[in-house]
């Protein structure tokens, strides 16, 4: 217990300590960035690479899902719903138009979008809980619907065929690494939407629902509207996520994202910490790269995200890397001086 | 014709009834949605089907035992991951995510001991056709509705006559107010745990012998239906509940015969959607007024 | 002499009930600008649901709210705060998660005027303003004491000082009344007088007041004027001397008997 208090004062020192020294800090950020671009470039197997892609790939997941859940603190048990159809949408306007993946996914984003507000506003209106229920039943009508709506989806067989992201020219495969660059790229993409969103007025009336919906409201912020924009954004992000993996594996059924995925991006988000960028990033390396190093536990796994879910509202609900930060508030651009 | 699809769905509807009753209960004394109920409803299916089919007892053991382990589940979720949430003071947002967490967890061992495929079930209270008049009726559904009825008759006798109803109904009210006068809230929550978890036990057992098959996935889109017609009937409200049942069970015989069997499971959805535009607080819900 | 400032907010005939209880039955009383207004009462004389009225979280049913010259009976909490009635909450009702500064920035909400577009692309007016609102709230943390804590979280913070970050969210949202419920309640005397001289000197900085307390001794000193409320009615009106004095007062703090008594 007391090396455990000591070795994560080190650790406290040595963030604090990197957090004064901004120099430091960007050098490990470009070092970081180093690492992460070199990956495929030294030697590592295209196995690797692939894990390091479903990684980023949850990450965004996550990152969107923990926008409207650990943000703005309404959960949804049917985000594979949405990963769905971004994946339903980008893989037939492929197959059946030609559609390349960037324009593809961009019409991914707009339905999974449109679908999210539709699930969304009757349903924010409310309290949370609706909201969980109707996303549970959003997950599999999605399902349903792909099964059933042969014209439109193949049915049970699913669409395959689709083809790999091109850019310029260049197909985007694991093997030469361009996929791992790909989603590397969204996974920033979305990260730095979400943080402009976060630390804005936007991101303030996100968390304010969350901790406290009427006073929220009291202080003139439109909870319902804030509600299904944060849903909606996070519908569409998650359904280019769904778009990127379908380009991936060049194929997509009905239970491609089942209530499995679900439960998996919430175990990441829940894992990491609700509210938090960081703990996602960890959640995602940490539940995608577990049933890939403990090959006996994989047929547990899906009770052991069960476990997670309950063990870690019960001893850890703001998760491994959340709660209360211990930094100075950042101030935004052009405030100097002292404000502790 | 008509009469054959309005039976269809008054047998459907009361299982879905005592399933949604179990819902209610719950979230009338907690302001909860218990996500796990589906989950539980499916265990008792194969607990049933452990006593029945495996050790060949007779179906009304097997119901016995069912309700028993199933209700004593129920208490156990409670005990043993509610309960410390409340004594936290835990966020609401952690119990909904930990009965989802439960949900998933039985679900998933309920696949890995019995496999994920559907398996037989035998047919209950078969006894051929039964003829009333010009009307002719399955036996096994005259004995679904009937046991299903008788159910929910003792369910309402337990929370409208008996002690423990009473302190049910006034933890409802207000829980502080309930443990100022003596009552022992979580002892009470248990209860309404147990039968929660019973009621879904039979609803499991009478729904496997009447489409004679069962799997462990076979929780999840009953739960989703009992769910709706416990909101159509205004969540927290027994009476409530079975109304919603029998018209959730009703538009679900309907739409089958009229829109094709794959709109069989979405028109519960629908009907979820529909109310919560409409009428949130259901058929017979009274506007909750909030505390400031 | 304060009556002579213009009239601010009006209730007139004010009711609602619940459920056959009439919790507010034909309330009408009057603010000026820059005035501190009392309403006391006993516990459960409804001044709260008074405030949810007023606040929009209830809607009455029948009578009037004229504020700065409106009828603002029907709208919503939002458009309320909008038009300038901020509050606070008998149970502290702050941002848990969010920090100091956080708090007062979400009661700035309202008056923070950028897009998506700009918030996404962090655009020079986005700039401009987050930078304009973030000094703001420092200066209005500063004048409240709590400049030292703007980093940190309201539930580490003592009770004194969570009770001022409501009163300070309140007025970031740059409202005309500010309506203060049960403030002083659960603090000592040292911490309630400390803050009844802080709510003097919102009344010098031209906020109007609206204080809601169920103890009268706490708001004698510093009302302009005192509504007496029981059982949801009007039960006297007047300077804090005569409410003192007012036999009614006396019976619906401490029942008939006392007349008998005295």
């Amino acid at each position: 217990m007391k090396k455990e208090n000591k070795k994560t004062n080190i650790m406290d020192n040595f963030v604090d300590q990197i957090n004064q020294n901004k120099k430091l800090k960007y050098a490990l950020i470009c070092l970081l960035l180093c690492v992460a671009i070199a990956l495929p470039k030294i030697g590592l197997s295209s196995f690797i690479i692939r894990v390091f892609t479903m990684i980023a790939l949850y990450a965004i997941l996550g990152l969107s899902l923990n926008l409207i859940t650990g943000y703005t603190g309404q959960v949804s048990i049917g985000h594979a719903g949405f990963c769905a159809i971004g994946g339903y949408t980008s893989a037939l306007l492929n197959v059946h138009f030609g559609m390349t993946f960037i324009f593809s996914a961009i019409c991914a984003m707009i339905v999974a979008g449109i679908l999210g507000l539709l699930i969304g506003a009757p349903t924010l209106r409310l309290s949370g809980t609706y909201l969980t229920i109707a996303t549970l039943g959003f997950g599999e009508i999605v399902r349903m619907m792909a099964l059933n709506w042969d014209w439109l989806t193949g049915g049970a067989l699913g669409v395959s065929g689709i083809t790999r992201p091109v850019i310029f020219g260049f197909e985007l495969t694991t093997f030469n690494g361009g996929l791992y660059y790909l989603v590397l790229v969204l996974l920033l993409l979305v990260s730095l939407a979400i943080y402009m969103i976060i630390r804005s007025k936007m991101g303030r009336a996100f968390m304010a629902i969350r901790d406290d919906e009427l006073a929220a409201t009291l202080m003139g912020i439109n909870t319902t509207r804030y509600k299904i924009t944060s849903f909606v954004i996070s519908a569409m992000l998650t359904g280019l996520g769904g778009a990127f993996y379908v380009h991936m594996v060049r194929f997509i059924d009905p239970n491609t994202f089942n209530f499995d995925i679900s439960i998996l991006i919430i175990s990441i988000v829940i894992l990491g910490g609700m509210g938090t960028m960081k703990g996602i990033y960890l959640g995602a390396a940490l539940l995608i790269s577990f049933p890939e190093c403990l090959r006996f536990a994989s047929e547990y796994r899906f009770i052991i995200y069960g476990l997670i879910l309950v063990l870690m509202m019960r001893f850890k609900p703001e998760g491994i890397l959340g709660g209360q930060s211990k930094k100075p508030y950042k101030m935004p651009s052009g405030i100097e001086g002292d404000y502790q | 014709m008509i009469s054959q699809l309005i039976f269809d769905g008054l047998t459907l509807g009361m299982v879905y009834a005592l399933v949604a009753v179990g819902y209610s209960l719950v979230f009338g004394i907690l302001r909860l949605v218990n996500f796990s109920h589906g989950s539980v409803y499916a265990f008792g299916a194969h607990i049933a089907m452990v006593v029945v089919v495996t050790m060949g007892y007779g179906l009304i053991w097997g119901l016995c035992a069912s309700i028993i382990v199933t209700g004593l589940l129920g208490v156990a979720i409670d005990k043993i991951s509610l309960e410390p949430l409340r004594k936290k003071k835990s966020k609401q947002i952690s119990a909904l995510i930990t009965t989802i967490g439960i949900s998933y967890i039985i679900q998933n061992s309920l696949m890995i001991i019995f496999g994920s495929e559907s398996k037989w079930f035998p047919k209950i209270f078969d006894l051929g056709i039964i003829k009333i008049g010009s009307v002719s009726l399955k036996s096994t559904q005259v004995g679904i509705f009937l046991t299903s009825l008788a159910l929910l008759l003792i369910l309402s006798y337990v929370i409208h006559y008996t002690k423990i109803g009473l302190a049910m109904r006034a933890i409802e009210q207000n829980s502080k107010a309930a443990s100022l006068m003596g009552i022992d809230v979580n002892q009470v929550v248990s209860f309404t745990f147990f039968l929660g978890g019973a009621s879904a036990a039979i609803a499991g057992t009478l729904i496997s012998g009447y489409y004679q098959v069962i799997n462990p996935q076979m929780g999840f889109i009953v739960g989703l239906k009992a769910f709706s017609a416990a909101v159509l009937g205004g969540i927290g409200i027994l009476h409530g509940a079975v109304v919603g049942g029998v018209l959730v069970g009703l538009s679900e015989s309907f739409a089958a015969n009229y829109l094709g069997g794959g709109y069989r499971d979405a028109i519960a959805f629908l009907i979820l959607i529909i109310v919560l535009i409409l009428k949130p607080t259901g058929l017979f819900g009274k506007k909750h007024i909030e505390k400031v | 002499m304060k009556t002579k400032n213009k009239l601010l907010l009006e209730v007139q005939n004010l009711s609602i009930s619940f459920g056959g209880l009439k919790a507010v039955d034909e309330v009408t009383f009057k603010v000026h600008e820059g005035e501190i207004v009392s309403i006391i009462g006993p516990n459960g004389a409804g001044k709260t649901t008074i405030f949810n009225l007023l606040t929009g979280i209830y809607k009455s049913d029948s009578g009037k709210v004229v504020f700065d010259g409106e009828e603002i009976q029907n709208r919503t909490p939002q458009e309320i705060v909008k038009a300038g009635i901020a509050r606070t909450f008998q149970n502290i009702r702050l941002f848990k998660e969010m920090r100091v500064i956080e708090n007062v920035l979400t009661g700035m909400h309202i008056n923070t005027d950028y897009n998506f577009v700009d918030l996404l692309f962090r655009t020079k007016k986005f700039r401009t303003i987050e930078k304009e609102k973030t000094l703001k709230a420092i200066e209005i943390l500063d004048s409240i004491g709590l400049a030292d804590k703007i980093s940190d979280y309201p539930s580490n913070l003592p009770y004194g000082d969570q009770r001022r970050l409501e009163i300070a969210r309140a007025i970031a949202t740059d409202a005309k009344i500010i309506i203060l419920d049960e403030p002083a309640a659960g603090m000592n005397p040292q911490e309630s007088e400390e803050l009844l001289q802080f709510i003097k000197t919102l009344v010098q900085k031209g906020y109007t007041i609206l204080l809601i307390e169920h103890d009268m001794s706490v708001v004698m000193n510093v009302s302009d004027r005192i509504y007496v409320i029981d059982h949801g009615r009007k039960v006297a009106e007047g300077l804090p001397e005569e409410i003192a004095n007012n036999k009614l007062v006396i019976e619906a703090y401490l029942g008939k008997e006392v007349e008998d008594c005295a």
